[in-house]
């Protein structure tokens, strides 16, 4: 289960709707699956179908988080025209192991988040308790 | 010899030295090819990891890419 504060919750849905029609990324940071940060990441690709974080972004990211005691608890990005569910793009490039993998969708006229665990290749959904 | 790996203390047995790809082999990274290494606060191009040497004290840094996309 990922619980994720309701605040950071509304961020996630104002990040992606700032960034339509563009893809946009983030990491999500806590402890044993709770989200007590949220970090905007550039997506290199700038692309409404694809993102790429820049690696010296997330190496200050994971650094910052790990000063503070936390770790990188999720990855989320957004679908801005399809379905809250891993791609195949998704699912092959969900590398870094034991996190969440959050997707908001704005294909619907209400933003859908959804979480999900990928572990090598195999897709499960993730309960998501709002805190 | 003794290194810091993504934060944590690290001991590499019989090794003064090692290649950045021996390394990676020894931590038992897989799919290498995916992996950003940051070496000394110095982001590596992918080309140097066979020339590229860690030593005792240094600290190394590596991460997954991350990247997908909705198509």
């Amino acid at each position: 289960m990922l619980k994720l504060p309701r605040a950071i919750f509304d961020a996630l849905i104002v990040h992606a709707r700032e960034g339509f029609p563009l893809e946009v990324c983030g990491i999500l940071g806590g402890l044993d699956g709770e989200v007590s940060g949220h970090f905007p990441m550039i997506n290199l690709d700038a692309s409404s179908e694809h993102f790429m974080m820049d690696p010296k972004e997330q190496f200050g990211v994971i650094k910052e988080l790990r000063a503070k005691g936390l770790a990188m608890v999720a990855v989320y990005h957004s679908h801005p025209a399809s379905p809250a569910r891993p791609s195949a793009e998704d699912i092959r490039l969900a590398l870094t192991p034991d996190i969440s993998h959050v997707i908001v969708s704005l294909a619907e006229p209400e933003p859908v988040l959804k979480s999900f665990r990928i572990t090598d290749g195999v897709v499960e959904p993730e309960e998501i308790s709002l805190i | 010899m003794q290194l810091t790996v993504n934060g944590k203390q690290t001991s590499i047995a019989d090794q003064e030295t090692l290649s950045v790809t021996s390394l990676l082999e020894t931590l038992q990274v897989s799919q290498r090819e995916y992996v950003t290494v940051e070496l000394n606060g110095e982001i590596l191009d992918r080309a140097d990891f066979d020339g590229a040497t860690v030593k005792s004290g240094d600290a190394v840094e590596f991460l997954y890419f991350m990247g997908g996309g909705a198509a």
